[in-house]
Protein backbone atom coordinates (compact mmCIF):
# COMPACT_ATOMS: atom_id res chain seq x y z
CA UNK A 1 0.00 0.00 0.00
CA UNK A 2 2.48 2.54 1.06
CA UNK A 3 4.38 1.70 -2.52
CA UNK A 4 1.23 2.87 -4.41
CA UNK A 5 1.49 6.26 -2.76
CA UNK A 6 4.66 6.84 -2.91
CA UNK A 7 4.29 6.10 -6.61
CA UNK A 8 1.37 8.61 -6.22
CA UNK A 9 3.19 11.31 -4.72
CA UNK A 10 6.25 10.82 -7.33
CA UNK A 11 4.12 11.54 -10.04
CA UNK A 12 1.94 13.94 -9.11
CA UNK A 13 2.64 15.85 -12.94
CA UNK A 14 0.51 12.17 -14.24
CA UNK A 15 -2.02 12.34 -12.24
CA UNK A 16 -2.65 16.49 -12.38
CA UNK A 17 -2.43 15.60 -16.11
CA UNK A 18 -5.38 12.59 -16.09
CA UNK A 19 -7.22 14.67 -13.54
CA UNK A 20 -6.98 17.90 -16.37
CA UNK A 21 -8.49 15.09 -19.15
CA UNK A 22 -11.40 14.39 -17.17
CA UNK A 23 -12.35 18.01 -15.66
CA UNK A 24 -12.25 19.08 -19.71
CA UNK A 25 -14.38 15.99 -20.95
CA UNK A 26 -16.48 17.09 -17.70
CA UNK A 27 -17.15 20.70 -18.85
CA UNK A 28 -16.81 20.46 -22.76
CA UNK A 29 -19.22 17.62 -22.30
CA UNK A 30 -21.62 20.03 -20.18
CA UNK A 31 -21.13 22.56 -22.08
CA UNK A 32 -22.62 20.77 -25.44
CA UNK A 33 -25.26 19.43 -23.20
CA UNK A 34 -26.35 22.81 -21.72
CA UNK A 35 -26.64 24.04 -25.10
CA UNK A 36 -28.37 20.94 -26.83
CA UNK A 37 -30.91 21.01 -23.74
CA UNK A 38 -32.48 24.71 -24.39
CA UNK A 39 -32.15 23.95 -28.07
CA UNK A 40 -34.51 20.57 -28.52
CA UNK A 41 -36.36 21.99 -24.89
CA UNK A 42 -37.40 24.83 -26.58
CA UNK A 43 -38.09 23.13 -29.65
CA UNK A 44 -40.63 20.48 -27.55
CA UNK A 45 -42.41 24.20 -26.49
CA UNK A 46 -43.18 25.51 -30.10
CA UNK A 47 -46.48 24.97 -31.54
CA UNK A 48 -45.61 23.77 -35.18
CA UNK A 49 -46.23 19.78 -34.88
CA UNK A 50 -43.08 19.24 -37.02
CA UNK A 51 -40.66 21.05 -35.06
CA UNK A 52 -41.60 19.36 -31.77
CA UNK A 53 -41.67 15.81 -33.25
CA UNK A 54 -38.14 16.15 -34.36
CA UNK A 55 -37.24 17.16 -30.84
CA UNK A 56 -39.39 14.41 -29.44
CA UNK A 57 -37.39 11.86 -31.81
CA UNK A 58 -34.11 12.69 -30.89
CA UNK A 59 -34.16 13.25 -27.25
CA UNK A 60 -35.69 9.60 -26.83
CA UNK A 61 -33.24 8.49 -29.52
CA UNK A 62 -30.42 9.88 -27.17
CA UNK A 63 -32.51 8.49 -24.09
CA UNK A 64 -33.12 5.18 -25.23
CA UNK A 65 -30.10 4.14 -27.15
CA UNK A 66 -27.61 4.00 -23.46
CA UNK A 67 -25.20 6.38 -23.22
CA UNK A 68 -22.19 3.60 -23.73
CA UNK A 69 -23.40 2.08 -27.01
CA UNK A 70 -23.62 5.45 -28.65
CA UNK A 71 -19.81 6.21 -27.35
CA UNK A 72 -18.53 2.73 -28.77
CA UNK A 73 -20.44 3.45 -31.78
CA UNK A 74 -18.75 6.74 -32.49
CA UNK A 75 -15.35 5.49 -31.67
CA UNK A 76 -15.48 2.07 -33.29
CA UNK A 77 -18.04 2.24 -35.67
CA UNK A 78 -18.47 6.12 -37.03
CA UNK A 79 -14.75 5.40 -38.55
CA UNK A 80 -15.69 2.36 -40.65
CA UNK A 81 -18.38 3.82 -42.07
CA UNK A 82 -16.43 7.38 -42.61
CA UNK A 83 -13.10 6.87 -42.16
CA UNK A 84 -12.54 9.29 -40.12
CA UNK A 85 -11.54 8.55 -36.51
CA UNK A 86 -11.94 11.15 -33.96
CA UNK A 87 -9.55 11.45 -30.83
CA UNK A 88 -11.14 9.71 -27.70
CA UNK A 89 -11.53 12.73 -25.65
CA UNK A 90 -13.53 14.50 -28.65
CA UNK A 91 -15.70 11.42 -28.88
CA UNK A 92 -16.63 11.57 -25.08
CA UNK A 93 -17.48 14.79 -25.54
CA UNK A 94 -19.84 14.33 -28.21
CA UNK A 95 -21.30 11.50 -26.38
CA UNK A 96 -21.46 13.09 -23.45
CA UNK A 97 -23.27 16.34 -24.83
CA UNK A 98 -26.00 14.08 -27.10
CA UNK A 99 -27.12 11.78 -23.96
CA UNK A 100 -27.07 14.54 -21.00
CA UNK A 101 -28.74 16.65 -23.88
CA UNK A 102 -31.47 14.59 -24.59
CA UNK A 103 -32.23 14.43 -21.10
CA UNK A 104 -31.51 18.02 -20.14
CA UNK A 105 -33.95 18.92 -22.75
CA UNK A 106 -36.68 17.46 -20.56
CA UNK A 107 -35.54 19.85 -17.85
CA UNK A 108 -35.78 22.80 -19.84
CA UNK A 109 -39.11 21.85 -20.97
CA UNK A 110 -40.54 20.91 -17.94
CA UNK A 111 -38.96 24.05 -16.39
CA UNK A 112 -40.45 26.42 -18.98
CA UNK A 113 -43.59 24.93 -18.70
CA UNK A 114 -43.53 25.37 -14.47
CA UNK A 115 -43.69 29.15 -14.89
CA UNK A 116 -47.29 30.36 -14.29
CA UNK A 117 -49.43 31.15 -16.93
CA UNK A 118 -50.05 34.70 -15.66
CA UNK A 119 -46.49 35.77 -16.27
CA UNK A 120 -47.01 34.96 -19.87
CA UNK A 121 -50.53 36.57 -19.77
CA UNK A 122 -48.60 39.77 -18.06
CA UNK A 123 -45.80 39.93 -20.71
CA UNK A 124 -48.17 39.73 -23.65
CA UNK A 125 -50.38 42.42 -21.98
CA UNK A 126 -47.32 44.49 -21.27
CA UNK A 127 -46.53 44.42 -25.24
CA UNK A 128 -42.89 42.69 -25.10
CA UNK A 129 -41.62 40.92 -28.23
CA UNK A 130 -41.77 36.80 -28.04
CA UNK A 131 -37.74 37.25 -27.46
CA UNK A 132 -37.90 40.06 -24.29
CA UNK A 133 -40.80 37.70 -23.05
CA UNK A 134 -37.95 34.66 -22.84
CA UNK A 135 -35.23 36.68 -22.46
CA UNK A 136 -36.90 39.05 -19.20
CA UNK A 137 -39.51 37.07 -18.03
CA UNK A 138 -39.96 33.32 -18.49
CA UNK A 139 -36.51 32.59 -18.59
CA UNK A 140 -35.47 34.24 -15.45
CA UNK A 141 -37.96 32.40 -13.45
CA UNK A 142 -37.24 28.98 -15.31
CA UNK A 143 -33.50 28.71 -15.16
CA UNK A 144 -34.05 28.99 -10.98
CA UNK A 145 -36.06 25.75 -11.75
CA UNK A 146 -33.55 23.84 -13.94
CA UNK A 147 -29.85 24.24 -11.61
CA UNK A 148 -31.25 21.44 -9.29
CA UNK A 149 -32.05 19.01 -12.30
CA UNK A 150 -28.97 20.20 -14.04
CA UNK A 151 -26.48 19.99 -10.98
CA UNK A 152 -27.38 16.15 -10.63
CA UNK A 153 -26.74 15.90 -14.37
CA UNK A 154 -24.02 17.25 -14.37
CA UNK A 155 -22.78 14.83 -11.15
CA UNK A 156 -24.17 11.90 -13.85
CA UNK A 157 -21.81 13.29 -16.47
CA UNK A 158 -19.07 13.34 -14.34
CA UNK A 159 -19.74 10.02 -13.12
CA UNK A 160 -20.09 8.77 -16.94
CA UNK A 161 -16.21 10.28 -17.48
CA UNK A 162 -14.63 6.97 -16.76
CA UNK A 163 -15.54 5.55 -19.87
CA UNK A 164 -13.07 7.44 -21.46
CA UNK A 165 -10.56 4.73 -20.14
CA UNK A 166 -12.59 2.22 -22.55
CA UNK A 167 -11.94 4.09 -25.04
CA UNK A 168 -8.37 4.50 -24.60
CA UNK A 169 -8.05 8.14 -23.44
CA UNK A 170 -5.28 9.27 -20.42
CA UNK A 171 -8.47 10.70 -18.01
CA UNK A 172 -7.98 10.12 -13.99
CA UNK A 173 -9.01 6.63 -14.02
CA UNK A 174 -6.52 5.28 -16.33
CA UNK A 175 -3.82 6.83 -14.93
CA UNK A 176 -4.77 5.78 -11.33
CA UNK A 177 -4.91 2.28 -13.16
CA UNK A 178 -1.98 2.17 -14.50
CA UNK A 179 -0.29 2.79 -11.27
CA UNK A 180 -2.24 0.44 -9.76
CA UNK A 181 -0.54 -2.51 -12.53
CA UNK A 182 2.77 -1.34 -11.18
CA UNK A 183 2.23 -1.77 -7.49
CA UNK A 184 -0.95 -4.19 -7.16
CA UNK A 185 -2.54 -2.34 -4.49
CA UNK A 186 -6.09 -2.83 -5.68
CA UNK A 187 -7.44 -1.07 -2.46
CA UNK A 188 -5.32 2.24 -2.24
CA UNK A 189 -5.57 2.63 -6.20
CA UNK A 190 -9.29 1.79 -5.96
CA UNK A 191 -10.43 4.04 -2.73
CA UNK A 192 -7.87 7.08 -3.93
CA UNK A 193 -9.37 6.95 -7.28
CA UNK A 194 -13.29 7.14 -5.30
CA UNK A 195 -12.40 9.66 -3.16
CA UNK A 196 -10.90 12.07 -6.03
CA UNK A 197 -13.96 11.62 -7.99
CA UNK A 198 -16.24 12.58 -4.73
CA UNK A 199 -13.92 15.43 -4.29
CA UNK A 200 -14.64 16.93 -7.88
CA UNK A 201 -18.21 16.37 -7.93
CA UNK A 202 -18.82 18.15 -4.60
CA UNK A 203 -16.64 20.59 -6.12
CA UNK A 204 -19.14 21.06 -8.93
CA UNK A 205 -21.80 20.87 -6.42
CA UNK A 206 -20.75 23.70 -4.68
CA UNK A 207 -20.32 25.64 -7.61
CA UNK A 208 -23.92 24.52 -8.76
CA UNK A 209 -25.23 26.05 -5.63
CA UNK A 210 -23.39 29.77 -5.95
CA UNK A 211 -25.09 29.59 -9.20
CA UNK A 212 -28.29 28.73 -8.39
CA UNK A 213 -28.12 31.38 -5.01
CA UNK A 214 -26.91 34.34 -7.83
CA UNK A 215 -30.22 33.14 -9.99
CA UNK A 216 -32.60 33.19 -6.74
CA UNK A 217 -31.13 36.62 -5.91
CA UNK A 218 -32.12 37.89 -9.51
CA UNK A 219 -35.61 36.98 -8.99
CA UNK A 220 -35.81 38.45 -5.58
CA UNK A 221 -35.70 35.01 -3.83
CA UNK A 222 -32.03 35.60 -1.10
CA UNK A 223 -31.66 32.50 0.49
CA UNK A 224 -29.12 31.74 3.61
CA UNK A 225 -25.31 31.87 2.86
CA UNK A 226 -26.18 28.02 4.58
CA UNK A 227 -27.49 26.50 1.32
CA UNK A 228 -24.47 26.88 -0.81
CA UNK A 229 -22.55 23.81 1.51
CA UNK A 230 -25.64 21.21 0.93
CA UNK A 231 -24.97 18.16 -0.95
CA UNK A 232 -26.88 17.48 -4.72
CA UNK A 233 -29.16 14.99 -2.73
CA UNK A 234 -30.78 17.12 -0.34
CA UNK A 235 -31.56 18.85 -3.44
CA UNK A 236 -35.30 19.30 -2.58
CA UNK A 237 -36.31 16.80 -5.75
CA UNK A 238 -34.43 14.54 -7.33
CA UNK A 239 -36.04 14.50 -11.18
CA UNK A 240 -38.04 11.05 -11.75
CA UNK A 241 -37.38 10.37 -15.05
CA UNK A 242 -33.65 11.54 -14.89
CA UNK A 243 -32.59 9.49 -11.81
CA UNK B 1 -13.04 5.11 -47.43
CA UNK B 2 -16.63 2.71 -48.27
CA UNK B 3 -17.93 0.63 -46.03
CA UNK B 4 -19.84 -1.99 -47.26
CA UNK B 5 -22.84 -2.55 -44.62
CA UNK B 6 -22.91 -6.41 -43.52
CA UNK B 7 -26.58 -7.48 -43.28
CA UNK B 8 -24.91 -11.48 -42.96
CA UNK B 9 -23.34 -9.82 -40.05
CA UNK B 10 -26.66 -8.00 -38.72
CA UNK B 11 -28.21 -11.68 -39.10
CA UNK B 12 -24.81 -13.45 -37.65
CA UNK B 13 -24.94 -11.62 -34.76
CA UNK B 14 -28.18 -11.18 -33.70
CA UNK B 15 -28.46 -14.72 -31.54
CA UNK B 16 -25.05 -13.83 -29.68
CA UNK B 17 -26.47 -10.72 -29.28
CA UNK B 18 -30.13 -11.63 -27.76
CA UNK B 19 -27.86 -14.14 -25.49
CA UNK B 20 -26.06 -11.34 -23.84
CA UNK B 21 -29.69 -9.50 -24.07
CA UNK B 22 -30.99 -12.22 -21.47
CA UNK B 23 -27.64 -11.75 -19.07
CA UNK B 24 -28.73 -8.07 -19.50
CA UNK B 25 -32.25 -8.44 -18.30
CA UNK B 26 -30.89 -11.06 -15.33
CA UNK B 27 -28.60 -8.45 -14.31
CA UNK B 28 -30.97 -5.62 -14.28
CA UNK B 29 -34.03 -7.80 -12.50
CA UNK B 30 -31.81 -8.88 -9.88
CA UNK B 31 -29.94 -5.53 -9.00
CA UNK B 32 -33.02 -3.63 -8.87
CA UNK B 33 -34.27 -6.01 -6.40
CA UNK B 34 -31.01 -6.12 -4.20
CA UNK B 35 -31.31 -2.06 -4.52
CA UNK B 36 -34.69 -2.28 -3.61
CA UNK B 37 -34.05 -3.96 -0.14
CA UNK B 38 -30.93 -2.15 0.22
CA UNK B 39 -32.05 1.17 -0.25
CA UNK B 40 -35.03 0.84 2.34
CA UNK B 41 -32.86 -0.69 4.85
CA UNK B 42 -30.30 2.70 4.17
CA UNK B 43 -33.27 5.15 4.26
CA UNK B 44 -34.91 3.84 7.82
CA UNK B 45 -31.00 3.51 9.49
CA UNK B 46 -30.69 7.02 7.74
CA UNK B 47 -33.22 8.16 9.88
CA UNK B 48 -32.03 5.70 13.22
CA UNK B 49 -32.36 8.06 16.24
CA UNK B 50 -28.93 7.95 17.31
CA UNK B 51 -26.83 9.80 15.31
CA UNK B 52 -24.08 7.40 15.35
CA UNK B 53 -26.02 5.17 12.85
CA UNK B 54 -27.74 7.95 10.53
CA UNK B 55 -24.69 9.87 10.04
CA UNK B 56 -21.98 7.28 9.17
CA UNK B 57 -24.88 5.61 6.86
CA UNK B 58 -25.90 8.90 4.96
CA UNK B 59 -22.58 9.84 4.62
CA UNK B 60 -21.59 6.36 3.28
CA UNK B 61 -24.61 6.74 0.44
CA UNK B 62 -23.48 10.41 -0.47
CA UNK B 63 -19.89 8.63 -1.20
CA UNK B 64 -21.41 5.95 -3.34
CA UNK B 65 -23.81 8.30 -4.99
CA UNK B 66 -21.34 10.54 -5.72
CA UNK B 67 -18.45 7.98 -7.70
CA UNK B 68 -18.76 6.73 -11.09
CA UNK B 69 -20.17 2.76 -11.37
CA UNK B 70 -17.29 2.13 -13.26
CA UNK B 71 -14.52 2.88 -10.74
CA UNK B 72 -16.65 0.92 -8.25
CA UNK B 73 -16.70 -2.01 -10.27
CA UNK B 74 -13.16 -2.38 -11.22
CA UNK B 75 -12.80 -1.90 -7.68
CA UNK B 76 -14.66 -5.04 -6.60
CA UNK B 77 -13.68 -7.47 -9.02
CA UNK B 78 -10.01 -6.11 -8.78
CA UNK B 79 -10.37 -6.61 -4.92
CA UNK B 80 -12.41 -9.24 -4.81
CA UNK B 81 -10.56 -11.35 -7.58
CA UNK B 82 -11.87 -15.08 -6.70
CA UNK B 83 -15.68 -14.16 -6.90
CA UNK B 84 -18.06 -14.87 -10.15
CA UNK B 85 -18.14 -11.63 -11.92
CA UNK B 86 -21.79 -11.81 -12.19
CA UNK B 87 -22.20 -11.72 -8.88
CA UNK B 88 -19.88 -8.69 -8.28
CA UNK B 89 -21.71 -6.84 -10.78
CA UNK B 90 -25.08 -7.51 -9.63
CA UNK B 91 -24.00 -7.10 -5.88
CA UNK B 92 -22.46 -3.45 -6.83
CA UNK B 93 -25.08 -1.95 -9.02
CA UNK B 94 -27.68 -2.89 -6.09
CA UNK B 95 -25.09 -0.81 -3.71
CA UNK B 96 -25.15 1.94 -6.47
CA UNK B 97 -29.02 1.78 -6.94
CA UNK B 98 -29.36 1.67 -3.54
CA UNK B 99 -27.91 5.13 -2.69
CA UNK B 100 -30.29 6.26 -5.23
CA UNK B 101 -32.83 4.82 -4.27
CA UNK B 102 -32.46 5.77 -0.12
CA UNK B 103 -33.27 9.20 -1.69
CA UNK B 104 -36.82 8.42 -2.97
CA UNK B 105 -37.60 6.38 -0.02
CA UNK B 106 -36.60 9.07 1.99
CA UNK B 107 -38.72 11.57 0.08
CA UNK B 108 -41.48 8.70 0.32
CA UNK B 109 -41.33 8.24 3.90
CA UNK B 110 -40.92 12.05 4.59
CA UNK B 111 -44.08 12.41 2.49
CA UNK B 112 -46.41 10.08 4.97
CA UNK B 113 -48.11 12.70 7.16
CA UNK B 114 -46.71 13.40 10.39
CA UNK B 115 -50.15 12.25 12.11
CA UNK B 116 -49.83 9.27 11.20
CA UNK B 117 -46.97 8.97 13.27
CA UNK B 118 -48.54 10.72 15.91
CA UNK B 119 -51.23 8.00 15.87
CA UNK B 120 -49.21 5.32 15.91
CA UNK B 121 -47.50 6.34 19.09
CA UNK B 122 -50.55 7.33 21.15
CA UNK B 123 -51.73 3.94 19.84
CA UNK B 124 -48.15 2.90 21.44
CA UNK B 125 -47.78 0.73 18.79
CA UNK B 126 -43.91 -0.96 19.21
CA UNK B 127 -41.62 1.05 16.29
CA UNK B 128 -41.41 -2.85 14.56
CA UNK B 129 -45.50 -2.33 13.97
CA UNK B 130 -45.54 1.34 13.34
CA UNK B 131 -42.91 0.93 10.08
CA UNK B 132 -44.84 -2.48 9.35
CA UNK B 133 -48.31 -2.02 9.59
CA UNK B 134 -48.70 2.09 9.04
CA UNK B 135 -45.77 3.83 7.18
CA UNK B 136 -44.11 1.23 4.75
CA UNK B 137 -47.23 0.17 3.29
CA UNK B 138 -47.98 4.04 2.40
CA UNK B 139 -44.44 4.97 1.77
CA UNK B 140 -43.76 2.31 -0.85
CA UNK B 141 -46.52 3.59 -2.84
CA UNK B 142 -45.23 6.83 -3.32
CA UNK B 143 -41.98 5.11 -4.52
CA UNK B 144 -42.91 2.52 -7.15
CA UNK B 145 -43.06 5.18 -10.47
CA UNK B 146 -39.21 5.95 -9.29
CA UNK B 147 -38.18 2.31 -8.46
CA UNK B 148 -39.28 1.88 -12.39
CA UNK B 149 -37.65 4.55 -13.64
CA UNK B 150 -34.11 3.71 -11.93
CA UNK B 151 -35.07 0.23 -13.18
CA UNK B 152 -34.77 1.34 -16.69
CA UNK B 153 -31.75 3.31 -15.53
CA UNK B 154 -30.23 0.86 -14.51
CA UNK B 155 -30.58 -1.49 -17.45
CA UNK B 156 -29.38 1.23 -19.68
CA UNK B 157 -25.82 1.32 -17.93
CA UNK B 158 -25.43 -2.95 -17.42
CA UNK B 159 -23.37 -2.74 -20.44
CA UNK B 160 -20.35 -1.59 -17.29
CA UNK B 161 -20.61 -5.26 -16.61
CA UNK B 162 -18.89 -5.80 -19.85
CA UNK B 163 -15.45 -4.31 -17.72
CA UNK B 164 -15.39 -7.01 -15.14
CA UNK B 165 -15.71 -9.56 -18.48
CA UNK B 166 -18.92 -10.32 -17.77
CA UNK B 167 -20.48 -10.89 -21.42
CA UNK B 168 -23.69 -8.80 -21.55
CA UNK B 169 -25.17 -7.91 -24.71
CA UNK B 170 -22.49 -4.72 -25.27
CA UNK B 171 -19.47 -7.12 -24.71
CA UNK B 172 -21.00 -9.60 -26.95
CA UNK B 173 -21.58 -7.38 -29.50
CA UNK B 174 -18.14 -6.01 -28.99
CA UNK B 175 -16.63 -9.45 -29.47
CA UNK B 176 -18.20 -10.31 -32.47
CA UNK B 177 -17.82 -6.36 -34.52
CA UNK B 178 -13.82 -7.41 -33.30
CA UNK B 179 -13.72 -10.75 -35.08
CA UNK B 180 -15.41 -9.78 -37.73
CA UNK B 181 -14.52 -6.22 -38.26
CA UNK B 182 -18.44 -5.47 -38.13
CA UNK B 183 -18.48 -2.36 -35.62
CA UNK B 184 -20.96 -0.51 -37.65
CA UNK B 185 -23.49 -3.17 -37.56
CA UNK B 186 -22.85 -5.12 -34.27
CA UNK B 187 -22.86 -1.55 -31.96
CA UNK B 188 -25.80 -0.04 -34.35
CA UNK B 189 -28.10 -3.36 -33.33
CA UNK B 190 -27.30 -3.70 -29.29
CA UNK B 191 -28.27 0.68 -29.58
CA UNK B 192 -31.46 -0.39 -31.39
CA UNK B 193 -32.25 -3.62 -29.19
CA UNK B 194 -31.98 -0.82 -26.00
CA UNK B 195 -34.15 1.28 -27.62
CA UNK B 196 -36.51 -0.88 -28.28
CA UNK B 197 -36.86 -2.77 -24.52
CA UNK B 198 -36.39 0.47 -22.94
CA UNK B 199 -39.06 2.86 -24.75
CA UNK B 200 -42.12 0.85 -24.39
CA UNK B 201 -41.35 0.75 -20.88
CA UNK B 202 -40.53 3.73 -20.15
CA UNK B 203 -43.68 5.33 -21.71
CA UNK B 204 -45.87 2.72 -19.59
CA UNK B 205 -43.55 4.07 -16.10
CA UNK B 206 -44.90 8.09 -17.74
CA UNK B 207 -48.55 6.06 -17.56
CA UNK B 208 -48.21 4.52 -13.80
CA UNK B 209 -47.09 7.76 -12.62
CA UNK B 210 -49.93 9.62 -13.77
CA UNK B 211 -52.51 7.31 -12.96
CA UNK B 212 -50.67 7.68 -8.87
CA UNK B 213 -50.86 11.24 -9.41
CA UNK B 214 -47.37 12.25 -9.40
Amino acid sequence: MGDFFSLFFDNLPQVGSGLWVTVQATLLGSLVALALSFVFGLMANTRPVLVRGVSRVIVEFFRGTSLYVQLFWLYYALPLLTGYQLSPVFCGVVAFGLNYGAYGSEVVRGALNAVPRAQYEAAVALNMTPFQRMRRVILPQAWVQMIPPFTNLLIQLLKATPLLWLISATDLTTVIQQMRDRTGASVAAYLTLLVLYFVLAYALTLCMNALERAAKTRIGQRESAKGLFRTRSSAERLPGGVR
Amino acid sequence: MNYEWDWGAVQDSLPLLLDGFRTTLLATVLGILVAAVLGLIAAMAGRAPTRWVSVPVRALMEFIRSTPLLVQLAGAYAVFNTVDPLTIGITVLGIHYASYLSEVYRAGIDGVPKGQWEACRALSLSPRRTWQAVILPQAVRNVLPALGNYAIAMFKETPFLAVITVMEMVAEARQFGAEHFAYAETFTLAGLIFLVASYPTSLLMRKLEKRLGH
